[in-house]
């Protein structure tokens, strides 16, 4: 029975030479079929002695359990090779572009907004809007501006008709808000302004925010932190100088114009702060007492803080827009590169 | 304003520098927006005199001088000015002087030695356009330091004032402030009351005292009117950019300047009888100084004699009663008018110093003054003698007493004040004042006109406190959630949408063209703008696709392939006589519907791209597109939405007319919808899904051209509730007759509860053939 041994050997070296699972398939039959040389071992094994029988009968098992697990490892082989045949035919460059339409991008301007308003929405401020075309009374009136006053000079208007006007602040939301609701009252107003004015540093439309607070306890210097806190946020810089410096608005008493200190030049002077480190971004002040009456509020009750500042003026110094005109011609090679 | 420095530093000297002092300007509420040099840096500039002139041997153009510098020998000066004589005063740059520009040394000069330059204003840098040597007075002291002479070392305080502080319209009035803000003294050149030495008077009548309630005149005889103003006036009404004409006309300005009283001095010669303050009658006509004639109204405050208008009160005398180089006597007026008056009575394009002034108030505590400082003046440069003061006086503006409740302050400012420190504010600021239980009455003195309730001694208060010594603090407040409904949406979110689908946000200005009214809204009576800044900007928009297509034609004239913009803002409607206002998103698309790319074929975006955006925008809520006329669009290719009835938008192709008349070469796409239609959103409500597998069977079906998808999916949904209808292809050609178009449908039929019958799906599907042969006479497409 030498020869069992010499058959597993020979099964071995017979796999591992064939490449197609058909022939394997077949090598197989040749050992393990009906009439294959194993099967022909077993069937012999009847006219062995029942001692004999029992001993040769395991060692051609042993045999053929070998035979079998070759066979399904050269399978796995077959199979394997084929797949990675397949897996290197299939590869891709990785490098060609996305398919698609690609992504747009939003204004400057409109980005600065959001921004401005997400700060503003985290300490409680809501936001409002109201109407571009304003009367007489909401613009100047009601905002302590009557009739003949100098400051009216300051404003130069588009007037639609003898009683209606393109509105020259953001101001007017605050008196349309305040006459529809009690105090206290936390709100910010952006919108877009028109004043006749054009040049590199004057667009006849820009854009503003507006804050106000109206409460029991709001301060000056309450108005100062959350202008302060809101540039440093803003302008991400912890350590942004912010000055107030006194003014005028009929609106506010006192009143106060803001500077930041210039975030070109970390104060040092530069053309953009025509060199003297600050940058003026606002105005604002404790609302003027007319202002409060003209909605009904109790003076001595409530005082409120008002705040405004240029949407476009805030982007352009974030982003270092050296321009204004820029933001109104919508060139696609200046707004893509906001996006 | 502007204001010397020098100037200002003869009336009040804080001992701080250039800097410090203009810090302490700008934080007081005067901005000092700019700090000039009056001369650039020059050195060894000297006044010389010229003693003789020859010319040059070689050089026509060129003389030969021998000059006086003040030094022990003449010196040998080549000079090329045309005006240069003997016994002229110039100034002299000596050798190794550094002039803005040039070097001088002594050189050789056409072979002649020159040891020196005689200058011209232009050479020194102190005026830009000057042609010859500048030419001294004969009385300058030769040798003398030229930077001295003139008062070189002096700069100009460029100040930005607001219009409530009137008060600092004045080199005192900015002095005080500064004495305020410092404690420094303040010192004011004392005004000599002059003797009256003729007795010429004229009779003044204030006939509306309310608009002018304090006139000063007065008779100046005997006046030499050729005299050259002094140079320190000069210097002095220079710097502050005021042009000198006159000794008198000098002096009076020079007072403004000093006091902050505008006054004005006629010819004497030229006045008839008496002089009265009165409005103007609607037929009179003045001609001003200026030469201009201007008619008047009954607003037009007037001063005038028995023969007419001589003056348009505080703003511009007229050209009759004008002094002139051959006057002799002169009559000189100084008055308080009313602000309100002057700003009702402004004529336009003509702001004088003066009515600047009066508009925002002049300190009638000082007309007197002023007049006695101009008489001492004029008679002290010009010689002649005055007369007396006539003086009519009315009611003065009231300084009604002003409480203020320390507390209040403290309040306000949120700061600790004591009782000592506001008391030392009010006394620097000079406000008289009372105080009890923290508690004061303060008098606003004559001066201030902006000081009138509580808050505005707050201000003074803060002003003095200084605003840089106020820290921010935060507020402390009760924190409230904001408010967060899920049944809407921002703007904010629309944006991102867009920018996701590959459109670039555009922002247009709100006042278009008209004819963008007419052509894209069909809008013939647009808002109009009364004062427009150009006529291309005159109307307010009723749509922001113009705006878009211009921004199209701007970007292709750039090169730009492929535009896809859009726009988010107001649009703008008549009503009767009011207007409304309504929020609109409008989009535009031009170009590839995909930027050129490997792997998808170049195509050219058309209606349905555009339109699965707009889908895209309302999702998940359907909206409804059908044709519809619309001025800007191509009749066959545009929708109008509806949602629950209601008209939301428009979507279509631009008219091929309109992109003929806008030069472009060929039609977007856009879509304009109203943005409260794009806000609402159901809440989301859970329903059952379905353990049941749904049944999906596909029906193809031939139909006239004519009909529409919507319609026919809408008899679908009305025939078989329970069947979810898509279409997945649409066919025309080769198999269906001409004028018919083939629909594939995807039928999915599903019941939460059981499992199909084929019997039961068969119904529905025999159920929607025959609705829609019924309603269309459809054909079943095998």
């Amino acid at each position: 029975m030498e020869n069992i041994e010499s058959i597993l050997n020979q099964a071995l070296h017979e796999f591992s030479a064939l490449e197609d699972p058909v022939e394997l398939e077949q090598a197989k039959a040749r050992y393990l079929g009906k009439s294959g040389s194993v099967t022909e071992l077993l069937k012999g094994l009847g006219k062995l002695d029942p001692g004999d029988r029992r001993e040769q009968g395991a060692r051609i098992n042993r045999v053929k359990e070998a035979i079998e697990s070759a066979l399904s490892a050269r399978r796995e082989a077959i199979q394997e090779a084929k797949l990675e045949k397949q897996l290197a035919m299939e590869a891709l460059d990785v490098t060609l572009p996305g398919r698609g339409s690609g992504m747009g991008g939003l204004h400057p301007v409109t980005k600065t907004l959001e921004r401005v308003q997400s700060i503003f929405h985290s300490i409680g401020f809501t936001s409002v809007s109201g109407p571009e075309i304003e009367t007489d009374f909401y613009n100047f009136t009601a905002l302590n501006i009557p009739e003949d006053h100098p400051a009216r000079a300051m404003h130069d208007t588009f007037y639609v008709d003898a009683d209606h006007l393109l509105r020259t602040h953001t101001s007017p939301i605050q008196i349309h808000y305040m006459m529809d609701h009690e105090p206290p009252v936390k709100i910010i107003a952006p919108g877009r302004v028109y004043r006749v004015d054009s040049d590199a540093t004057h667009s006849p439309m820009f854009h503003q925010i507006e804050g106000l607070w109206v409460d029991e306890h709001v301060s000056f210097t309450h108005l100062k932190g959350v202008v302060s806190d809101f540039l440093q946020r803003f302008f991400e810089r912890e350590k942004l100088k912010v000055r107030f410096r006194p003014s005028f608005f009929p609106f506010t008493e006192p009143s106060a114009e803001i500077d930041m200190g210039c975030v070109f030049c970390e104060g040092q002077g530069c053309r953009v702060c025509s060199h003297t480190g600050w940058l003026e971004v606002g105005g604002c002040g404790m609302v003027h007492p007319n202002v409060l009456k003209h909605v009904g509020f109790d003076t001595e009750k409530y005082l409120g803080f008002a705040f405004g500042m240029g949407l476009d003026r805030l982007a352009m110094l974030r982003y270092g827009v050296n321009d204004l005109r820029l933001f109104f011609t919508n060139d696609l090679r200046f707004l893509k590169q906001f996006e | 304003m502007k204001l010397s420095e020098n100037w200002l530093r003869t009336l009040v000297d804080p001992g701080l520098s250039r800097d410090e002092l203009a810090h302490l300007l700008t934080m007081a509420g005067i901005e000092v927006e700019a700090i000039e040099p009056v001369a650039p840096p020059f050195e060894k500039v000297v006044v010389a005199k010229v003693l003789s002139v020859g010319k040059h041997p070689d050089a026509d153009r060129l003389n030969i001088c021998s000059v006086d510098a003040g030094l022990p020998e003449l010196l040998q000066i080549v000079c090329g000015a045309p005006n240069v004589f003997a016994g002229a005063v110039v100034p002299c740059a000596l050798a190794g002087a550094e002039l803005p520009g040039i070097s001088i040394r002594e050189a050789k000069v056409r072979g002649v030695m020159s040891h020196g330059m005689l200058c011209s204003a232009k050479e020194l840098g102190i005026e830009s356009d000057a042609e010859g040597l500048l030419i001294l007075p004969e009385e300058a002291d030769i040798g003398m330091n030229f930077r001295e002479y003139l008062e070189l070392d002096d700069h100009v305080f460029d100040l930005k004032l607001t219009p409530n502080r009137a008060d600092c319209l004045s080199a005192l009035g900015i002095a005080r402030e500064i004495s305020a803000m410092t404690g420094a003294a303040l010192h004011l050149a004392e005004a000599v009351e002059v003797k009256e030495a003729c007795g010429d008077v004229i009779s003044i009548e204030l006939v509306s005292p309310s608009a002018c309630p304090l006139y000063l005149g007065r008779v100046l005889k005997g006046i030499d009117l050729s005299v050259r103003t002094p140079p320190w006036m000069k210097r002095r009404l220079e710097r502050s950019g005021i042009r000198t004409r006159n000794i008198v006309v000098d002096v009076t300005n020079y007072v403004m300047l000093e006091l902050g009283q505008p006054m004005h001095a006629y010819d004497l010669e030229k006045l008839n009888g008496r002089i009265s303050v009165r409005f103007a009658n609607e037929a009179e006509k003045i001609l001003l100084l200026n030469g201009e004639t201007l008619p008047l109204s009954r607003n037009n405050l007037l001063i005038s004699d028995d023969h007419g208008p001589i003056a348009l009160a505080g703003i511009m005398g007229a050209e009759e009663s004008s002094v002139s180089n051959s006057t002799k006597d002169i009559f000189l007026e100084a008055a308080f008018f009313d602000p309100v008056v002057m700003a009702k009575g402004r004529v336009q394009n003509l702001s004088t110093d003066a009515s600047y002034r009066f508009e925002r108030g002049v300190d009638f505590g000082m007309t007197r003054r002023a007049m006695a400082r101009a008489t001492s003046l004029i008679l002290s440069i010009a010689g002649g003698q005055a007369g007396p003061v006539s003086e009519c006086m009315d009611r003065l503006p009231e300084r009604n007493a002003i409480g203020l409740r320390l507390n209040r302050a403290c309040r306000i400012l949120g700061i600790d004040l004591s009782r000592e420190a506001v008391s030392s504010y009010f006394d620097r600021l000079g406000f008289e004042y009372r105080e009890k239980d923290e508690v004061f009455s303060v008098q606003p003195p004559s001066w201030r006109f902006d000081l009138r309730i509580e808050e505005d001694l707050v201000e003074e208060i803060a002003r003095l406190h200084g605003y840089d010594n106020m820290e921010g603090v935060l507020p402390e407040s009760e924190m409230v959630m904001l408010e967060e409904p899920e049944s809407s949406r921002g703007i904010a979110e629309l944006r991102k949408l867009m920018v996701a689908r590959g459109y670039s946000e555009a922002i247009n200005y709100a006042f278009v063209d008209e004819a963008w009214e007419k052509d894209f809204c069909g809008n013939n009576d647009p808002i109009l703008l009364r004062n427009p800044i150009a006529s291309q900007m005159a109307a307010m928009r009723g749509s922001l696709v113009g705006g878009l297509v211009d921004c199209l034609s701007f970007n292709l004239n750039r090169k730009q392939s492929r535009v896809r913009l859009f726009e988010t803002g107001a649009c703008f409607f008549r009503q009767d006589s009011t207007y409304t206002q309504q929020e609109k998103l409008a989009g535009l698309c031009y170009g590839p519907a995909f930027p050129e790319q490997w792997g998808i074929e170049t195509r050219w975006v058309d209606f349905f791209d555009v339109k699965s955006d707009v889908e895209a925008l309302f999702h998940p809520i359907e909206v409804s597109f059908e044709t519809c006329a619309h001025p800007a669009l191509h009749p066959g290719r545009s929708a109008g939405l509806t949602l629950k009835g209601m008209h939301v938008g428009v979507l279509g192709e631009l008219h091929p007319k309109w992109a003929q008349k806008y030069d472009l070469p060929r039609s977007p796409v856009v879509f304009e919808i109203d943005i409260d239609a794009l806000m609402a959103r159901a809440l989301p409500a859970f329903s059952e899904i379905s353990k049941f597998p749904p049944v999906k069977r596909d029906i193809a079906i031939v139909v006239d051209d004519q009909v529409s998808v919507l319609a026919i999916l809408e008899e679908c949904r009305a025939a078989a509730e329970s069947a979810r209808v898509e279409l997945f292809d649409l066919y025309r050609g080769q198999g269906v007759e001409r004028g018919k178009k083939s629909l594939a449908f995807r039928v999915t039929i599903q019941d939460t509860q059981k499992t199909l019958l084929d019997a039961e799906v068969d119904a529905i599907i025999t159920q929607l053939i025959e609705a829609l042969e019924k309603r269309f006479d459809s054909k079943l497409r095998i």
